[in-house]
């Protein structure tokens, strides 16, 4: 049997109101205990002293509710308890609770694992769970939430299904041939795999937009020495997550601040002067400021506006890329500018003409890269691994030569979707069989 | 009778049906002084169900039972009438013999095969309870009149006859199989020592009169010519060889089930046990599959000079004057005399989870339970579980370790560790799905995969032994010839054979993996190939055919083994491992899975929980933590 677990679930220091949740076969005993009363009627909050263990003393008064196992979060017994938020409270109220016997404080992610051993989500949902807890951000929230309430669950049992099914009417065919199995049925599950096959790699030719998500989408701020990238990255941030001097080249290495750019998580890199760089540490600056330009989501290209030359560079012009040409107070002397697929912008970012605008470029595009639509998208590389070896399998079964290693492939696909949704049973495969076939003599 | 009782028996089977018999047999030729207790000796290898052998998964497991030097193979082979290899136009892997039988026949061949036996004895007897030591284990068994026999092991095989209860519409009996007496007292035995019990169905079609057939106009099917036996020792069938007929239920039959589905007592609520999902009566066909015009129903001959006929498709508890009227709707049966009314049979069989994977159960030591007890349906299930039986009782009672095949070894290994680590809901048959290296457990492989193992575990005569030991001679040298026989692109070009031309030599092995490149034009470049026997030539080409997909299954089949390796203590207390749910802890507590892949593969146990278990054993202390 497990322990009855309990831990403080909302933050530790002073607040209003501190929630402490108990979970396990011993739950409602604790609360008899603390209440000295019976268990309440279960899910209504009533109003309650909590009492000391052993003493005359009352502890607090607060709120108790009461959930019996299988319906609660973890599918155990739970109880909360709604009590005021002093330090002091709290830890009277967690100290009574553990001399109460079978109880020990909970790990951290304990309640949650608890209801994935309950199987009260799958792991989808519990990552999902884990990720709404570390939402910092709202597009990130928003996303944490749809996953933790089993929207992506849903697509990957959706295909789970649908390969079970197109497997079951293979392992029929190969396993009743005396029986009435319509003669084109291979033919109906190829083209199911098809199917099946093509949406999958739709799902996962997503442009890793739900990982940007969840991770944070990394912008890159790129150019040659001393035009502002640096100024650029401090006045996104509000602070000085970089040093600014004016002697070109101040950056040696990648400076990177996480910020929340319109609800989106995002992280931005601020990279040294890409020039003919003096000397071997420069050199080693340049060389990972270009790395880090390519890899990047989007780009910020930032030039100096007021002087006509400057060495080119070719990832000036990747994909995903807004220019910036700054020193706009000091007059436009360039001509010929690499011009970003995403616009360009005249800024002086010492005077703020035209940040605006720019700022709501940059938000546009921010916005495209991580919008995910309305569709669940996949928020894990181990989801895209196990998406993209499933696919692999189901492209192989359509080549295979004979039924049964077409099955064998189709049993591997099941298998890589089994890494993101649980295994899969022979008994459940058995049943489809059985369900949409008469067989049997 | 009192010489009988005075001797002490190594092993004592009870039941003569497939499962008993190949108890007796492999408990004999293990070299156990053996004794089969039935209740008649002339139903001896009764086929209680429909008149055939084999057919998918079911074949491959004959094959084993042959490979392991069981009776089924040659005993169809002395007693088929018709042999069909099914699914020749797939792959070698899903190809299973089948085979009608001539239902005396059978009896006989059985009988004579047990005869031949020289450490077994029959015995025509009611058992009605078992001796029990002491310390709970079996000592031996009390017949109905009194006598005891005492043995060192007791295999039970007793198929549907605990408490057997046949329906025919509203009228119930009880029976065993139509026309014999259940088992009652030994019912009450498990009971009282524990076991837990649960109740199935299954049911058979009505047995019509063949003369009364009008054959005219319907389906003939034949048998392969010529026929491919079962087992490797036979060299060809000499029984003659019948067609089947193949007729179809119609409309106005199925309206007729409708109307009269509450005089079925599965529909009633009569019967309240669960029946196969793949063995269903006609009502559940008409009622499932409502959308359906016709449903196919196959007329298997019972032999050849009898003349009952098996339609198989058309099993029923509807009341005898219905199953009649149902007769009239059918093409070519209108007329047909109804020997014996179709039935469903209810009975008892005990929880196969109560079993070790040696097959002896948990709760009495040197008791073991084979067949229709465990809730499996079909001969060959039965028969596969009989061998093992019989060969591990045998063994105990020398003092020798458990002989036990896993899910890489065998069909066999599949269905014993589904049966105590899932147990059964419904009539337990193997279907080649179940098993997940598929293309290895093949038909025409079990001699390769399980002889050498059953020389060792004691249970393969001096014939098969030396069969076995030419084969793998010639299988071995051929496959080192053709690896080593080599020709570079251009000397294939030669010949005709073209490959891509990077100057690299191909062996004749690689040669024979590409589908495109048949035999034939491979002698032309070695001739020495001719020497070569069908039969090694064809493994040579099927491990070639599936070589890239054994490839990857041979790194399944090792990490599963490793799985398999790591052995849970019998007195492991699921409880103290932290991180389990009392739910997985009951399935753990009942089941007590002897490996970790065995506890993997109960279901509810989560991969999480497999972590904490491994984690607990390795560490061999009760702390666990993350």
């Amino acid at each position: 049997m497990l322990d009855t677990i309990y831990a403080l679930s909302t933050a530790n220091g002073r607040a209003g109101i501190a929630v402490i949740r108990i979970s396990g076969a011993g739950a409602g005993n604790v609360l008899r205990v603390l209440t000295r009363g019976d268990l309440p009627s279960p899910r209504r909050a009533i109003v309650t002293t909590f009492w000391a263990v052993g003493s005359e003393e009352a502890l607090d008064r607060g709120l108790a509710l009461w959930f019996p196992g299988r319906g609660s979060f973890t599918g155990e017994d739970v109880v909360e308890l709604h009590i005021h938020g002093g330090t002091a409270v709290v830890a009277a109220v967690l100290e009574a609770i553990a001399t109460i016997p079978a109880t020990r404080m909970a790990e951290p992610g304990e309640f949650t694992r608890r209801a994935f051993l309950n199987d009260k989500m799958d792991l989808t949902g519990a990552e999902g769970l884990a990720d709404l807890i570390a939402a910092e951000t709202e597009g990130q929230r928003r996303q944490a939430l749809r996953q933790a309430s089993g929207e992506l669950g849903a697509v990957y049992e959706s295909w789970r299904l649908r390969l079970m099914q197109a497997l079951a009417h293979v392992e029929a065919a190969i396993d009743f041939p005396d029986e009435e199995i319509p003669d084109d049925i291979l033919k109906i599950v190829r083209k199911d795999i098809l199917g099946l096959k093509t949406e999958i790699a739709q799902h996962i030719d997503d442009n890793r937009k739900g990982e940007r998500l969840r991770v944070g989408l990394n912008i890159a701020i790129v150019g040659p020495p001393n035009a502002g990238k640096s100024s650029l990255l401090n006045f996104l941030a509000g602070r000085e997550a970089a040093i600014v001097s004016k002697t070109a080249g101040t950056t040696r290495d990648v400076i990177e601040v996480r910020m929340d750019l319109s609800g989106i998580a995002a992280i931005v890199s601020d990279t040294a002067g890409i020039r003919l760089a003096k000397g071997a540490v420069e050199a080693e600056g340049v060389r990972r400021a270009r790395q880090r330009a390519r890899d990047a989501d989007l780009r910020v290209v930032v030039l100096d506006g007021s002087i006509d030359r400057f060495e080119r560079d070719s990832v000036y012009l990747a994909p995903n890329t807004i220019t910036v040409l700054n020193k706009s107070d000091k007059g436009s002397h360039c001509a010929e500018i690499p011009r970003g697929d995403l616009g360009v912008h005249r800024i002086s970012l010492i005077r703020g003409d035209g940040v605006q605008e720019f700022l709501s470029s940059l938000s546009r595009a921010v916005q495209a890269l991580c919008d995910v639509g309305s569709a669940p998208v996949i928020t894990r590389a181990r989801h895209r691994e196990a998406a993209a070896d499933c696919c692999d399998s189901l492209r192989r079964s359509l080549d295979a030569a004979l039924p049964e290693l077409m099955a064998e492939d189709l049993r591997l696909g099941m298998r890589s979707l089994g890494r993101i949704t649980g295994r899969f049973d022979v008994e459940d495969l058995l049943d489809i069989v059985f369900r949409d076939f008469c067989l049997g003599k | 009778m009192v010489g009988l009782s005075n001797k002490l028996w190594d092993v004592v089977v009870i039941g003569g049906g497939h499962a008993g018999c190949e108890a007796a047999a492999a408990a004999a030729r293990v070299g156990a002084a053996t004794l089969l207790v039935t209740h008649n000796l002339e139903t001896i290898g009764e086929m209680s169900c429909n008149p055939a052998i084999g057919g998918l998964a079911k074949g491959h497991l004959v094959r084993e039972i042959d490979a392991l030097d069981g009776l089924m193979g040659r005993v169809i082979d002395a007693s088929g009438i018709q042999f069909r290899m099914l699914n020749r136009s797939k792959g070698p892997a899903v190809r299973g013999p089948r085979a009608q039988a001539d239902r005396k026949l059978y009896r006989e061949a059985m009988k004579g095969a047990l005869k031949e036996e020289s450490n077994l004895t029959l015995l025509a007897g009611e058992v009605d309870d078992l001796i029990l030591e002491r310390d709970g284990s079996v000592q031996g068994v009390v017949l109905a009149d009194g006598t005891q026999l005492i043995a060192g092991c007791v295999v039970l095989t007793t198929g549907t006859f605990l408490r057997g209860l046949i329906h025919i519409g509203d009228d119930k009996t009880p029976a065993g199989r139509f026309g014999e007496d259940p088992a009652y007292g030994l019912s009450k035995t498990l009971e009282r020592a524990g076991f837990m019990l649960g109740r199935l169905k299954t049911g058979t079609p009505p047995r019509l009169d063949g003369r009364t057939i009008d054959w005219c106009g319907l389906e003939v099917q034949h048998g392969d010519t010529p026929p491919v036996p079962f087992s490797c020792l036979t060299d060809s069938i000499r029984t003659p060889q019948i067609p089947c007929h193949i007729t179809h239920t119609s409309v106005v039959g199925h309206e007729l089930i409708r109307r009269n589905l509450v005089r079925s007592p599965m529909y009633s609520g009569q019967i309240e046990s669960a029946g196969p999902r793949y063995c269903p009566s006609i009502e559940d066909k008409v009622v499932r599959f409502a959308e359906r015009k016709s449903h196919q129903i196959f007329l298997e001959p019972e032999g050849l000079d009898v003349d009952t006929v098996y339609p198989n498709g058309i099993s029923t508890s509807l009341p005898a004057g219905i199953q009649r009227a149902l007769l009239d709707t059918i093409p070519g049966l209108e007329d047909a005399i109804m020997v014996r009314p179709g039935y469903a049979i209810e009975y008892d069989h005990v929880d196969p989870r109560e079993l070790r994977s040696s097959l002896e159960t948990k709760r009495i030591p040197g008791l073991y339970l084979a067949g229709q007890i465990n809730g499996t349906t079909g001969y060959e299930e039965a028969a596969a579980q009989g061998l093992m039986a019989g060969i591990n009782a045998a063994r105990a009672a020398s003092g020798k370790s458990a002989v036990v095949f896993d899910r890489a070894d065998a069909y066999i290994g599949v269905l014993i560790d589904d049966l105590i680590t899932k147990g059964t809901s419904e009539p337990y048959r193997m279907f080649t799905s179940r098993a997940e290296y598929r293309l290895s457990l093949r038909a025409d492989n079990a001699d390769r995969r399980l002889t050498q193992k059953g020389i060792e575990a004691g249970c393969v005569g001096p014939e098969r032994a030396r069969y076995w030991a030419a084969k793998k001679a010639e299988l071995d040298d051929a496959r080192k010839i053709v690896a080593d026989l080599k020709a570079s692109p251009n000397e294939l070009a030669k010949h005709g054979i073209s490959v891509s031309r990077n100057g690299v030599s191909r062996s004749a092995l690689d040669l024979m993996a590409m589908s495109s490149i048949p035999f034939s034009s491979l002698l032309r470049v070695w001739p020495a190939l001719s020497g070569m026997s069908e039969v090694v030539r064809e493994q040579l080409e099927i491990d070639s055919l599936y070589a890239g997909y054994l490839n990857r299954q041979d790194a399944d089949i090792l990490a599963f083994k490793n799985d398999e390796g790591l052995m849970l203590p019998a007195a492991i207390d699921f409880a103290a491992i932290g991180g389990l749910s009392a739910e997985v802890c009951e399935k753990l507590k009942r089941v007590q899975p002897e490996t970790l892949g065995a506890a993997s593969r109960i279901s509810g146990v989560t991969p999480a929980a497999i972590v904490a278990i491994m984690r607990y054993v390795k560490r061999g202390s009760a702390e666990f933590g993350d």
